[in-house]
């Protein structure tokens, strides 16, 4: 699967399959810090992302205060 | 994994509600946790005017679009910073929400009307980005509020962003700034009623509904602010919540619950005292405010590019930590 990371932005490649779960836990990210979007569908945990997937990784944290 | 509702197929968990949502109910939820949170706290009524402080990125539309999708009267209102390239994406977010939905954004850019940028402030004054940056943004939305005759202001503030205040207020002990963590801050001479819909709703859930409603929003994180101590603050609080999903919300609604009021006439002291600014008219402890004499400091001076400012460190004076927004 290709997986794009942002804030920075880095791409790498991955053998699928592989849940969501363990994606985030291979890259040992907080699963309450990002979503997880495949083609432009959010999915959840326990999805298991194929060899072809495209993923993104969208960090959720903003630091700015208002 | 199934929806906690209907049973169809699931898009998100939330381990701090033990539920899974399928697109359809999960955007319900978001629904029915703002208006909890306007009913439980008493935020604004129906046929009020609301002027929605918009940045561009997922907190503040998921706020603007939850609001209209709820039949309240709001516009937006967005401020050009001048952090560079962030700046001009962010601003162009916002004006794209609200052109593909009629809605009315009222528009400042600082260094247009005021003569400076945020990166120029900081270098100039020698403090941390967010300080000129919040203290601006405050001031500007609590004039256009007063002076276009809005019932309320309404701000993106979600769970996260509260807890992690929250959590620098009591490692700081900043018990002024305790005593007005409120989700709603009431109407006084000089500023205008503020209310904070999102926050029984945690950041990873804002971002989700931006996604499902296909809200194109500014992903980006804001190059000033990285590395600043209300994002470490946000990390902390994370690892906690993975461990323990929930510990979040009992923070924040328990301090609120049991424990804020103790902190209110240390608030209410310090609001005490206060003139209108010779300049301006605002509310200040001095002759002059904090932004009349930002202005008269910085305005006009050239612009420091944003690669030059470091972000999210203290330089110079130290300041009071923490403050609450």
């Amino acid at each position: 699967m290709h997986v794009v990371l942002r804030n920075p932005r880095r791409e790498l490649d991955l053998a699928g399959p592989m849940s969501v779960a363990k994606l985030l836990g291979r890259l040992e990210l907080n699963r309450e810090s990002v979503l997880v979007i495949r083609g432009d569908t959010l999915v959840p945990g326990d999805a298991v992302l194929a060899d072809e997937d495209e993923v993104e990784i969208r960090p959720v944290i903003s630091g700015g205060l208002a | 994994m199934k929806c906690t509702v209907c049973r169809g197929p699931a898009v998100i968990d939330l381990r701090r509600h033990n539920a899974n949502f399928c697109p359809e109910h999960f955007l319900r939820f978001c629904r029915d946790q703002v208006v909890r949170a306007i009913d439980d706290h008493g935020m604004m009524a129906p046929g009020q005017r609301v002027l929605v402080a918009v940045s561009g990125g997922k907190d503040s539309l998921a706020l603007w679009d939850l609001l209209v999708e709820l039949g309240y009267d709001a516009e937006g209102m967005v401020i050009g910073l001048g952090i560079g390239d962030y700046s001009d994406a962010s601003t162009a977010a916002a004006v794209a929400f609200a052109e593909q939905r009629g809605l009315r954004l009222h528009r400042i850019d600082l260094r247009g009307e005021y003569g400076y940028d945020i990166p120029t402030a900081s270098a100039v004054t020698r403090r941390v980005p967010c300080s000129s940056c919040g203290m601006s943004k405050r001031h500007l939305i609590d004039k256009a509020a007063l002076d276009g005759g809005y019932d309320v202001v309404a701000t993106g503030h979600n769970l996260d962003d509260e807890a992690a205040v929250l959590l620098g207020n009591v490692l700081h002990w900043q018990t002024e700034y305790l005593g007005r963590q409120e989700p709603v801050l009431a109407e006084r001479p000089g500023f205008p009623r503020k209310v904070k819909p999102l926050v029984r709703l945690a950041e990873r859930e804002t971002a989700a509904y931006c996604v499902l409603r296909g809200i194109d929003y500014m992903v980006e994180e804001c190059p000033m602010a990285a590395g600043n101590r209300h994002l470490r603050y946000k990390a902390a609080l994370d690892e906690i919540e993975a461990a323990s999903p929930g510990t979040k919300h009992a923070f924040y609604f328990e301090f609120l619950a049991r424990a804020a009021d103790r902190f209110r006439p240390e608030a209410a002291a310090a609001q005490e005292g206060l003139t209108p600014c010779t300049s301006c008219g605002a509310p200040t402890t001095g002759e002059v405010c904090a932004f009349c004499r930002l202005v008269e400091r910085v305005g006009g001076r050239e612009p420091v590019p944003v690669e030059l400012v470091r972000p999210g460190r203290r330089r110079g004076k130290a300041r009071k930590a923490g403050a609450a927004t």
